[in-house]
C-alpha cells in the first residue's frame, strides 16, 4: 500500500446519498481475478446518463469524490475500492460511510473523510470551480477560500495509512499470541474443531 | 477464551466478542479470532493471489470452507452421460477454475459445483453445521450476517480482510456499538420473517444500524424457526449493521444436532452446555434500543431502489414530497423515475413480468414450501414471462423434490433450477430484462441489481408466489380467501 499524506486537486461534487457498491461497480464487473482495470465499469449506471459529472472533462483525473450520507452501503465487494483507485480517486468525503466500505477503502489507501452535511454542502459549492486539499497529517480539508474543516481518523488507521503498512504483515508478527489463543481454544472449546466427514469430492 | 473478570451483565454480542479477543492494542483495536471462514469464487481470487505473491500460507485451512455460488449458471451442470457441463461465459469459468485450483493448493475443503452439498455459502454453512452458536464467522459477502440466526457473530468482509483471515485466522477490529431491536407481540396471519425484517429496515433506514451489531429480541424470534431467523439476520446489512444476532436456544440446538460438520458425542454435550450461556444477561445495556410492535407489520413490499423504501402491500406509492428530508425527496423522485411508478399508485396495481424465488435470504426448504403452498394447483399469469425457483443448495433441492415441490412449481409454469445466487445479483445468466419488474425474494432492490435497468420489488416467498399467480403485486391474505 502506498503511504497517504496530502491530496490536492479537483473534487467531483457527486453528492448522492446511499451510494451502494452496486452503483460504484455493478456485479457484471466482478467477474475478474485481478484488482486492475475496474475504473471502466465504475459508476456505469450513472455514466449511462448524458451530462453526468463523471464524464465532465473539468473533473477528469480528479483525486477526490464528494458524496452524501452512507456512502458505500450494500455489498462487501472490495472491487468498489479498486474501481475508485483505478479512476484515480484516493479520497472520498461524505457525511458518513458504510462500515464495510470504510474498511475496504482504508485497506487500499483510500482516505474516507467524514464531515457534517453543511461542510459537505460548502465543499460541493467550492469544488464546482476550485480545487480542494485534504491533509492526513493535520486532519484537515481546506479550500482556496480560507475554509478549514477538521476530521477524525482512527489513530491506528492513520498510522497505517501514513506509513503505508501491510496489515497482514503486522498481524503475522503477533503469531505467538495467536498460537496461545488457539491452544486455549482447543482445550476449552474442543467442539469448535469441525468434523471432516463431509463428502465434498466431485460427483462427476 | 475467558470472559472478562468482572461479573457485570453482558449482552450476547459482548459475550461472543470477549471470547474471541486474542489481544487488545492500546488504541482500542482488538485482534479477534475467527472460528469459521466461508470462501466463494468472486471475492477470493485476489486474496489467494496476494498470499501467493507474499509466499504466505493459509493458517487454518481446517476452519475454512470453500464453495462456488455467485457465478454458477442455474441450468443443469451434468449432462445425460454424467459429464460436467462447462460454463460458457469465459470470465465466470475463469473465476470458478481459480477457486477449484486455489482451494486444494492451500489445503482448503472445497464443495464442488456438482456436489449435492453445493449451494449459496449462507445456506451451506448452517445446513452443514459449519456455522455454530457463539462462533465468529466471516465471508467475503455482506449477507454473512445471516449466520447470526444460529447465534453466531457473523459479518461480511472485503477481499483484503479475506486475505488477512486466510493468513492469520484473525481480524483487527474495533468493538461495534450494540443495538437491541425488541419486537413485542406476535405477527399476524400471512406475515412472515421477511415482512418483519423489511419493516424493521423501513423503521431504521438503510444507515440506521451503521456501526452497530443488532440483537433481535422478543417472543416473535423465540417462536421462529432457525430458517426464519436466518432470513431476519441476513438482511441486517440492509439497515447498515454489519451483523445481526438471535440468541441460540433449544430450537437452534435441535436444528444443528447431527448436521455433518456439527460437534458429535461428548463434544456436542459440552457445546450445548456453553451455548445455553449465550444470551444477553438481565440488566445488560445496549447503546441503542428500538421498539417494534409486531401488530404494525403487514405483508410488505419495496417500491424504490433502497431496501428502506418499504410499504405495506395495501399501501400506495409514496409522493417524494411526503419525505421531510430534502435529499430523501430527491432520492425518492429518482427512484420513482427508475422504477416507472407514479405517486398514489396502489401497490396491488403494479404488474410484474418476472418472478425470482431464491437467494441467501429466502431459498431454504421452508421458503420453497411457503411458495409451493400458494402455487399448488394454480398457474402463473400470462403477463409473467419469466419465473424461476432457485433452491439455496443441492440438499434443499433434493428435499424439495422428495416432497414434490418441484412438480408444483413446474405445473404452475415456473422453472426449477440448480442452486446458486442467481438473479439476486445477476452475475450468472439469470437477469431481469431492462425496464421490466421482478417480484423477488432477494435482499436488494438497488438500481441495476438484477440486471441493467431491472426493477426489483422485494417481498416474501409467499408474496412472490402470489404475484406469479395474479401477475401483479398481491396481498397474500387476499389469495388465501
Amino acid at each position: 500500500m502506498k503511504p497517504v499524506s496530502s491530496v490536492e486537486g479537483r473534487a467531483i461534487p457527486f453528492g448522492a446519498k446511499n451510494v451502494d457498491t452496486d452503483v460504484i461497480i455493478p456485479a457484471a464487473w466482478l467477474k475478474t481475478i485481478s484488482r486492475e482495470g475496474l475504473g471502466k465499469g465504475a459508476f456505469e449506471t450513472v455514466r449511462a446518463q448524458d451530462g453526468n459529472i463523471f464524464d465532465n472533462p473539468d473533473f477528469a483525473g480528479a483525486p477526490i469524490l464528494i458524496a452524501g450520507d452512507n456512502f458505500g452501503c450494500g455489498s462487501s465487494r472490495e472491487h468498489a475500492a479498486w474501481a475508485l483507485l483505478d479512476l484515480g480517486i484516493t479520497v472520498v468525503i461524505a457525511p458518513s460511510f458504510s462500515d464495510i466500505f470504510a474498511g475496504n477503502a482504508f485497506k487500499n489507501g483510500i482516505l474516507t473523510v467524514a464531515l457534517p452535511q453543511e461542510q459537505i454542502d460548502r465543499l460541493m459549492e467550492v469544488s464546482e470551480t476550485d480545487p480542494v486539499t485534504v491533509d492526513l497529517d493535520t486532519q484537515t480539508v481546506t479550500t482556496p477560500f480560507q475554509d478549514r474543516f477538521t476530521f477524525e481518523v482512527d489513530p491506528f488507521r492513520k498510522h497505517c495509512l501514513s506509513e503505508g503498512l501491510d496489515e497482514v504483515g503486522l498481524t503475522l508478527e503477533r503469531d505467538s499470541a495467536i498460537t496461545d489463543y488457539e491452544t486455549r481454544r482447543a482445550a476449552n472449546m474442543p467442539w469448535l474443531q469441525p468434523n471432516t466427514h463431509i463428502t465434498t469430492e466431485r460427483t462427476a | 477464551m475467558t470472559s472478562r473478570p468482572d461479573t457485570s451483565p453482558q449482552t450476547l454480542y459482548e459475550k461472543i466478542w470477549n471470547a474471541h479477543v486474542v489481544e487488545t492494542r492500546d488504541d482500542g483495536t482488538s485482534l479477534i479470532f475467527i472460528d469459521r471462514h466461508l470462501v466463494h469464487e468472486v471475492t477470493s481470487p485476489q486474496a489467494f493471489e496476494a498470499l501467493r505473491l507474499a509466499g504466505r500460507k493459509v493458517r487454518r485451512p481446517d476452519l475454512t470452507l470453500a464453495v462456488p455460488d455467485h457465478n454458477l449458471p442455474t441450468t443443469p451442470r451434468i449432462d445425460a452421460a454424467g459429464n460436467k457441463i462447462p460454463i460458457t461465459d469465459p470470465e465466470s469459468a475463469a473465476q470458478l477454475e481459480a477457486l477449484e485450483a486455489n482451494a486444494p493448493a492451500f489445503g482448503i475443503r472445497y464443495i464442488d459445483a456438482t456436489a449435492a452439498e453445493q449451494g449459496i455459502v449462507h445456506v451451506v454453512g448452517p445446513e452443514q453445521g459449519f456455522s455454530l452458536p457463539g462462533t465468529t464467522i466471516v465471508c467475503g459477502d455482506s449477507h454473512t450476517a445471516a449466520h447470526g440466526g444460529v447465534g453466531a457473530l457473523a459479518f461480511g468482509i472485503g477481499t483484503s480482510e479475506v486475505e488477512h483471515v486466510l493468513a492469520t485466522q484473525t481480524l483487527l477490529l474495533k468493538q461495534s456499538k450494540s443495538m437491541e431491536i425488541a419486537v413485542t407481540g406476535a405477527l399476524g396471519p400471512g406475515v412472515t420473517s421477511k415482512d418483519l425484517v423489511l419493516h424493521i429496515i423501513g423503521v431504521l433506514g438503510t444507515a440506521g444500524g451503521t456501526g452497530h451489531v443488532i440483537e433481535y429480541r422478543g417472543e416473535v424470534f423465540e417462536q421462529m424457526s432457525v430458517e426464519s431467523r436466518l432470513t431476519v439476520c441476513n438482511m441486517s446489512i440492509e439497515a447498515g449493521a454489519r451483523a445481526g444476532l438471535i440468541a441460540p436456544d433449544e430450537t437452534t440446538f435441535a436444528y444443528l444436532k447431527n448436521r455433518p460438520m456439527a460437534p458429535q458425542g461428548s463434544d456436542w454435550d459440552k457445546a450445548v452446555e456453553y451455548w445455553r450461556s449465550l444470551h444477553t444477561d438481565p440488566g445488560a445495556r445496549f447503546d441503542t434500543s428500538v421498539q417494534i410492535d409486531a401488530a404494525d407489520v403487514q405483508p410488505t413490499v419495496t417500491w424504490g431502489t433502497s431496501p428502506e423504501d418499504v410499504v405495506p402491500i395495501g399501501g400506495k406509492v409514496p409522493a417524494p414530497s411526503s419525505f421531510t428530508d430534502p435529499s430523501k425527496q430527491d432520492a425518492a423522485q429518482k427512484s420513482l423515475d427508475y422504477m416507472g411508478l407514479t405517486p398514489g399508485q396502489k401497490m396491488t396495481d403494479v404488474e410484474v413480468q418476472n418472478i425470482f424465488i431464491g437467494s441467501c435470504t429466502n431459498s431454504r426448504i421452508e421458503d420453497l414450501r411457503a411458495a409451493a403452498d400458494v402455487l399448488r394447483g394454480k398457474r402463473k399469469a400470462d403477463n409473467v414471462k419469466w419465473a424461476i425457483v432457485v433452491p439455496g443448495s443441492g440438499l434443499v433441492k433434493q428435499m424439495a423434490e422428495e416432497e414434490g415441490l418441484d412438480k408444483v412449481f413446474i405445473e404452475a409454469g415456473l422453472e426449477w433450477r440448480e442452486p446458486g445466487c442467481s438473479a439476486c445479483l445477476g452475475m450468472n445468466p439469470d437477469k431481469v430484462p431492462s425496464g421490466e419488474r421482478c417480484a423477488s425474494t432477494s435482499n436488494r432492490n438497488f438500481v441495476g441489481r438484477q440486471g441493467p435497468g431491472s426493477r426489483t420489488h422485494l417481498m416474501s416467498p409467499a408474496m412472490a408466489a402470489a404475484a406469479a399467480v395474479t401477475g401483479r403485486l398481491t396481498d397474500i391474505r387476499e389469495m388465501a380467501k
